[in-house]
């Protein structure tokens, strides 16, 4: 079962994109998305019947060279059937989705279009994507994770360079590959660390060597360093990367090129969450490792509200999105910092299905809208995409966390976000480690941006007047059932995730429920007594309890304000403070940053070496062969031919005496 | 040692490098007609002959005479192709000079 979960996807991808001549189109678009819902319906039986303790499923024996002996085998546990739901699930359903949203092959813009054979292209790239993110979370050995994690890397380079044709696709798709490799590379030197220091890659021998690594001291650039916290280090850069964020988040937004359900995949379930993912696959580590907790507490909170805060005023609807994603998984990382890894998954649960159903909706309005995703020409749609609008709400109060604070009833009760971020934020309140109370401050303050931009994006598209052409409004519908069922679906998930799961992910049992798939929750000393974060999480004072629900309702507040009240306000605002406002729509100024600081230096030194290196020298060197030296040798040569015997007979005479005296000097010896 | 007319081994390869001499200068030096070429290179060979024959009787071993008598038949074969060449050649070109034949020339 395991291996059919895995492998379908795949034969899907296969078939979808090398025999939709075969099947046709058609064919193609049923049978991958079919192979995945399979996948799903698959996925929700283990979800249900897992016990903890059931083994590893191997597969075949992969790598043997030396020491290193791997094998491609299913690692079986809690985390990973979670993920599984996770994946399959938003997957179903994004490709579900795709179907209508693909059905318009003769859009007028030729470089945005699915016509042709891009339809089944694109359902095999989604499929490939699938396939990746579940190797990746089902890999029993570090290696089995790269690979899942570099499948993932190309499938998103496929997928948000879909659109080949436009070059900001184009170059969207590299910039995402390039800064993923950043964080590769970490990731890289965090396996090689391992293995030089446990000798194995296997999951359960490196967890196994933790408390031994923990002691150690090792050599990295001629300094001594402690060797857990330094492979955890190296794991965490390339967590940041795929996860997007603070300093390698610069790929995310523009990852929006792609068609929508790929924004929707991409931050909801198969690449964004994979950092967060390795980060709880290892936590064994990590928990040991308290620097790179405080390293990832810091980064968590800081991108919560970095991400948030350009969110606020970017004004393309499906970036918004992708920061305020992005902002979401920074809470996840808060929690992992703080040692809650059940936290940051029932955070990445909820998020699942309240950022693919935003990105989904997103999608909805720019394509009933001819392909425009400016909000400042939208406005007025709620009449004209009532099932959106709905939709687009629930995503919004999930992802804002509505709820009724201090309420508990078995469970608390609100939507996921509520649950799952109030879990989060409790929990960096009690945490112990040394960026806590600043890390606490960040997220409420990341809870306020989050619902700022959240309602923004609604009022700015859904509500006031409409500022788009009437002739592109008469257009303007929700999509075709196909379209509107994945959203419902989302929407209950959105819903229900975070009261569904709260008793198993974060609740008394939890330790218990997730096996020992992650670390337990770091115990704390509080009052003189020693609890788990997470008992301790739930006995915080009723002001942290609430705050993040009053967070949530003045970032309403201020957004009705802003765009409801005084619809004029935010552009006066943005002129009195222009500088402020400049530095959050071009994103802190990173993009001219790192343009100053990688990107020119390391074009120059291709300049250098293509037009000095290769050009100059290599092509200079082959070329002066070719065409000067060995001509003037030829007309040297071709000079001495006179053609006359004499001068042949000459020659050879004096070459027949010259070896003649050279063998009679001696020199034959 | 057998010394034939109380003539040395000296006397005999000094007459043999002459001719050699004589037909390489022949065969440099001539521009007109290529049977002079011919009959050098024919010089040449009996220069090989002679010392050839002088070893041989210094070295009172019969072989080098034979090989002499060996040389002498494939210096006729080797002649009569020559002039066979030329037959054809002058039939082609209406002369047999040597000027002329640079048909290899680069």
């Amino acid at each position: 079962m395991y291996a059919a979960i895995l492998l379908l996807p795949l034969l899907g991808a296969i078939i979808a994109g090398f025999m939709h001549r075969v099947v046709t189109d058609q064919g193609a678009i049923f049978i991958s998305t079919g192979m995945t819902a399979f996948t799903a319906v698959l996925s929700w039986i283990v979800f249900f019947t897992f016990q903890p303790g059931d083994p590893s499923v191997e597969l075949f024996r992969w790598i043997a060279s030396g020491e290193l002996e791997t094998f491609w085998s299913i690692r079986v546990d809690r985390l990973t059937s979670v993920m599984l739901v996770v994946i399959t699930t938003v997957s179903t359903l994004v490709q579900i989705y795709s179907i209508g949203f693909t059905r318009d092959g003769d859009h007028p813009d030729p470089t945005e279009n699915f016509q042709g054979s891009a339809r089944s292209r694109f359902f095999a790239c989604l499929c490939f994507f699938t396939f990746a993110m579940l190797a990746l979370v089902t890999g029993d050995n570090l290696l089995q994770i790269f690979f899942g994690w570099e499948g993932v890397g190309f499938a998103s380079y496929l997928l948000i360079g879909f659109w080949f044709r436009k070059s900001s696709a184009g170059s969207a798709a590299i910039k995402a590959f390039v800064v993923n490799r950043v964080g590769d590379f970490g990731l890289l030197l965090g396996l090689f660390g391992l293995f030089h220091l446990t000798g194995s890659l296997m999951l359960d021998d490196v967890f196994a060597d933790a408390e031994k690594l923990a002691e150690i001291n090792t050599a990295f650039l001629g300094m001594d360093v402690q060797a857990l916290e330094l492979i955890c280090l190296l794991l965490f850069v390339g967590a940041c990367a795929k996860s997007a964020q603070f300093l390698l988040h610069t790929w995310l937004s523009d990852a929006t090129e792609g068609p929508a359900p790929v924004t929707a995949l991409i931050h909801s379930a198969t690449m964004a969450a994979a950092g967060v993912f390795l980060v709880c696959r290892m936590s064994p580590l990590f928990d040991l490792a308290e620097t790179a907790l405080l390293v990832m507490t810091i980064i968590g909170a800081v991108t919560a509200v970095f991400a948030a805060s350009i969110g606020s005023v970017q004004t393309d609807i499906k970036r918004v999105i992708a920061y305020s994603s992005c902002a979401q998984i920074g809470y996840m990382f808060a929690a992992a910092g703080a040692g809650v890894y059940q936290a940051a998954m029932l955070h990445m649960f909820a998020h699942a299905f309240f950022i693919a159903l935003l990105a989904l909706g997103a999608g909805s309005v720019v394509r009933s809208m001819q392909r425009e995703r400016d909000m400042r020409r939208m406005g007025g749609l709620k009449s004209r995409l009532p099932v959106t609008y709905w939709m687009m709400i629930i995503g919004t109060l999930a992802v804002t966390g509505i709820g009724v604070p201090l309420l508990h009833i078995g469970v608390p009760i609100g939507v996921s976000g509520f649950i799952s971020k109030g879990m989060i934020i409790q929990a960096v309140f009690v945490g112990q480690n040394a960026f806590a109370v600043a890390a606490f401050g960040l997220l409420v303050l990341g809870v306020v941006m989050t619902s700022f931009l959240s309602w923004r994006l609604i009022f700015m598209t859904f509500h006031g007047t409409s500022h788009a052409d009437q002739d592109a409004l008469d257009g303007v519908h929700d999509g075709p059932q196909v379209m509107r069922w994945p959203l419902y679906v989302l929407a209950a998930g959105a819903v229900l995730a975070g009261m569904a799961f709260y008793g198993s992910f974060v609740g008394n049992d939890a330790n218990a429920w997730w096996g020992g798939a992650m670390a337990n929750a770091q115990m704390i000393e509080q009052n003189g007594e020693t609890t788990s974060v997470l008992e301790a999480a739930r006995a915080v004072p009723i002001w942290v309890k609430v705050s993040p629900f009053l967070a949530m309702l003045l970032g309403f507040a201020l957004s009705y304000w802003f765009y409801i009240a005084n619809p004029d306000h935010p552009k006066a605002l943005a002129e009195r403070y222009r500088p402020l406002y400049l530095f959050l729509q071009r994103k802190w100024y990173f993009d001219p940053l790192y343009n100053f600081l990688f990107i020119r230096p390391a074009l120059w030194l291709g300049q250098a070496f293509w037009q000095r290196g290769d050009r100059s020298i290599l092509d200079g060197f082959l070329n002066g062969t070719a065409m000067w030296f060995v001509p003037l040798m030829t007309r040297v040569a071709g000079r001495m031919q006179s053609g006359f015997l004499f001068h042949y007979a000459l020659v050879m005479l004096i070459g027949v005496s010259a070896l003649i005296t050279w063998f009679a000097i001696g020199g034959g010896g | 040692m057998h010394d034939p007319g109380g003539v040395g081994i000296e006397g005999y390869l000094t007459v043999s490098a002459i001719l050699l001499a004589i037909g390489a200068v022949g065969i440099i030096v001539n521009r007109r007609n290529v049977i002079i070429v011919l009959m050098s290179i024919e010089l040449m060979l009996l220069a090989a002959s002679i010392n050839f024959v002088a070893f041989s009787a210094h070295l009172q071993d019969m072989v080098g005479q034979i090989f002499a008598v060996f040389v002498l038949t494939i210096t006729a074969a080797e002649a009569a192709i020559g002039v066979a060449i030329l037959v054809c050649f002058y039939r082609k070109h209406g002369s047999i000079s040597v000027e002329n034949v640079n048909a290899m020339k680069g």
